[in-house]
């Protein structure tokens, strides 16, 4: 194809493109008697809007403060992030165990930018994210090697929040995968007589188990919030435990995020698996292909990667959903700073609180959307032409 | 009918084969067989169960009633023989069907790589080679999408040749073709078939028939109406039906 834009290109010289800022203005802001109205409307929205918002967060904000009462001004405080920073990102952790939060959140970002090397996917990147868990798994835990025990009770912050999210995406997502193909398996099932009819005459109904199995957990989990999910996790299910048998709080909380992501993931997943042309699959089986080996080499690689946007899209909103644990007082990201917002010495600073750990939601979504781009340029190489 | 020929023992055998789909009835008692080496032209009216008899003989369809045996093993519901048939089968499809998001050497490694566990070095060497039989040596690296028809239809014979089969079938490899790309499909079907291999070919294209088929088949309505070498069928067919067909088919 190339070859062919070149002769082209040799053939007929492209007109010479217009430079200089009043053309691309022209071009681009003025172009017509519509656009130059809008133009100007966002240029005096903007004029408007954006002064008082720079005064407040920078030019009026106080960044230093003994305490609370003092931080009190016509701007921002960010004397309050200063001051529980800390606890807004380690939240209960011990303290003097800081360095071991640090540790967790920089193995953690580590094997994110080696996931970022699409090149290196397989089992090299498999054995990084194993042995990045792992190390996340030694630090957080404590107990051996002279490192003090923590218990998951004190676990909170940020390292919570990616721990939540990261290990909820990482076993939801086979676990989708399993259910949507559970959903579309044409696996024939057991007849069973079920008198329907009120002549009490038996019918033969067709019953395929592992369908019936998935589609009911998929509308089951689908079907309630999440967080009647925690809070029965938390609260009922202790009542039907065994005396003296508990399961932790935080085991609950991840299990119940996994179940989740696995259902709505199943959904997206089935939409792929729909879109692939019966052809595919006559192909994979007219070479040979067992159904395992069709599903992993043609089904899943071409449905998959046709719907990244919509599982990006599933992985963002997960992601923000961890924040529901709070609700069953696990202290991530949201509920540490909730925390800290009840300090009586440090009063009415919500807006700067929620700004920050705003920004720290957004700059890992951005980050997935932007994955999510890379991703689709690099699966869906087959489709350029 | 029987032609008088010694019979080479049969690699696909047809005995009273039925079909239906929900109360239509697809295949009609069909009988065939087909030596080694042996090239079969099935031709007929659109709906004819041409393509639902070829379909059956690697169960990309199953049959309800009567027995297929290819290459010595019967087709039934076991898992297993299915896979071995398939795997001494190889089949092009009228949509040529190649995998979008692997490259054409990539589509032509990838069963013998799974299936027959050859070495992926000498999965290379013999899809290069057959991409060079199928005169497409430097698109190995492209993708399928970057290809035009024609060459799309080669690739895909030549991934069912990198199985090794005993036997090839072909389901309308032409029709979805632009007209100044069939010639360079049916060529390489020809040498195929100058090479002794096995084929069963569902196609409108008389003039390839003619060319390379031991026995022309004809169809209707789900049964098989006549079955000749070609020099008869086309001088003298004998069912109404067949004459009608070829009338309009050669008309033009």
């Amino acid at each position: 194809m190339t070859d062919i834009a070149q002769e082209i290109a040799v053939a007929v010289q492209a007109p010479p493109r217009s430079t200089g800022i009043v053309s691309w203005l022209r071009a681009n802001l003025f172009n017509s008697v519509f656009n130059s109205i809008l133009t100007l409307l966002a240029a005096a929205l903007i004029a408007v809007a954006v002064p008082p918002v720079i005064r407040w967060a920078v030019i009026d904000a106080i960044w230093i403060a003994p305490n609370g009462q003092a931080c009190h001004g016509d701007g921002a405080c960010w004397a309050f992030i200063g001051e529980k920073i800390r606890f807004i990102l380690f939240g209960r952790y011990p303290a003097d165990q800081d360095w071991r939060q640090i540790a967790v959140v920089v193995i953690f970002l580590l094997m994110i930018l080696a996931a970022c090397d699409l090149r290196a996917w397989g089992r090299r990147l498999g054995i990084i994210w194993f042995a990045g868990l792992s190390a996340v798994g030694f630090l957080m835990f404590g107990g051996v090697l002279g490192l003090r025990f923590v218990e998951t009770a004190l676990w909170s912050g940020l390292p919570l929040t990616l721990i939540l999210a990261i290990v909820g995406m990482l076993l939801g997502f086979p676990l989708g995968v399993l259910l949507a193909l559970g959903r579309r398996s044409q696996m024939t099932g057991i007849y069973i007589p079920i008198p329907i009819s009120l002549d009490m005459k038996l019918y033969w109904v067709h019953i395929q188990p592992i369908r019936l199995i998935c589609v009911g957990y998929i509308e089951l989990v689908r079907g309630v919030p999440l967080i009647t999910v925690l809070f029965m996790a938390s609260l009922m299910l202790p009542l039907f435990l065994p005396a003296g048998v508990t399961i932790d709080k935080l085991l609950r909380a991840q299990i119940a995020v996994i179940l989740f992501a696995a259902a709505y993931l199943a959904e997206v997943i089935r939409g792929g698996l729909q879109a692939i042309p019966k052809g595919q699959i006559e192909a994979a089986d007219a070479l040979g292909l067992s159904y395992v080996q069709r599903t992993r080499l043609i089904v899943l690689p071409q449905a998959l990667a046709m719907v990244i946007p919509p599982l990006v899209n599933t992985f963002i909103g997960m992601f923000k959903d961890t924040s529901l644990v709070m609700i069953v007082s696990l202290f991530d990201l949201l509920g540490a700073t909730e925390f800290a917002l009840s300090d009586a010495n440090w009063q009415g600073f919500s807006v700067e609180a929620y700004l920050f750990i705003a920004m720290i939601y957004w700059s890992f979504c951005f980050f997935m959307s932007r994955y999510s781009q890379m991703l689709e340029r690099e699966f869906n190489r087959g489709k350029r032409r | 009918m029987s032609d008088g020929q010694a019979a080479p023992a049969a690699v696909i055998e047809l005995q009273a084969v039925h079909k239906w789909y929900g109360d239509f009835h697809v295949l009609r008692d069909i009988h065939l067989q087909v030596g080694k080496g042996e090239k079969v032209v099935v031709c007929g009216p659109s709906g004819s169960g041409k393509s639902t008899m070829i379909r059956c003989i690697n169960r990309l369809e199953e049959h309800q009633q009567g027995r297929i045996v290819v290459a010595g093993i019967e087709l039934n519901a076991d898992m297993k023989n299915i896979e071995a048939i398939r795997r001494e089968v190889g089949m092009v499809f009228q949509q040529f069907n190649l995998f979008p998001h692997l490259t054409v050497l990539q589509n032509l490694t990838l069963a013998p790589i799974w299936v027959r566990k050859l070495p992926k070095k000498e999965a290379e060497e013999t899809a290069r080679y057959y991409l060079e039989r199928v005169r497409i040596p430097d698109q190995a690296d492209k993708y399928p999408g970057q290809l035009s028809g024609g060459q799309q239809q080669r690739v895909a014979i030549a991934r069912s040749l990198c199985m090794k089969p005993e036997i090839m079938l072909f389901d309308e490899p032409t029709s979805a073709l632009d007209p100044e790309m069939i010639k360079e499909v049916l060529d390489v079907m020809i040498g195929l078939a100058e090479e002794g291999m096995t084929m069963v070919c569902v196609t409108h294209e008389m003039g390839f028939a003619r060319t390379v088929a031991d026995m022309m088949v004809f169809m209707d309505r789900g049964e098989v109406i006549e079955r000749a070498p070609p020099k008869d069928f086309f001088s003298n067919p004998q069912n109404e039906r067949t004459q009608t067909f070829l009338s309009q088919i050669l008309a033009h």
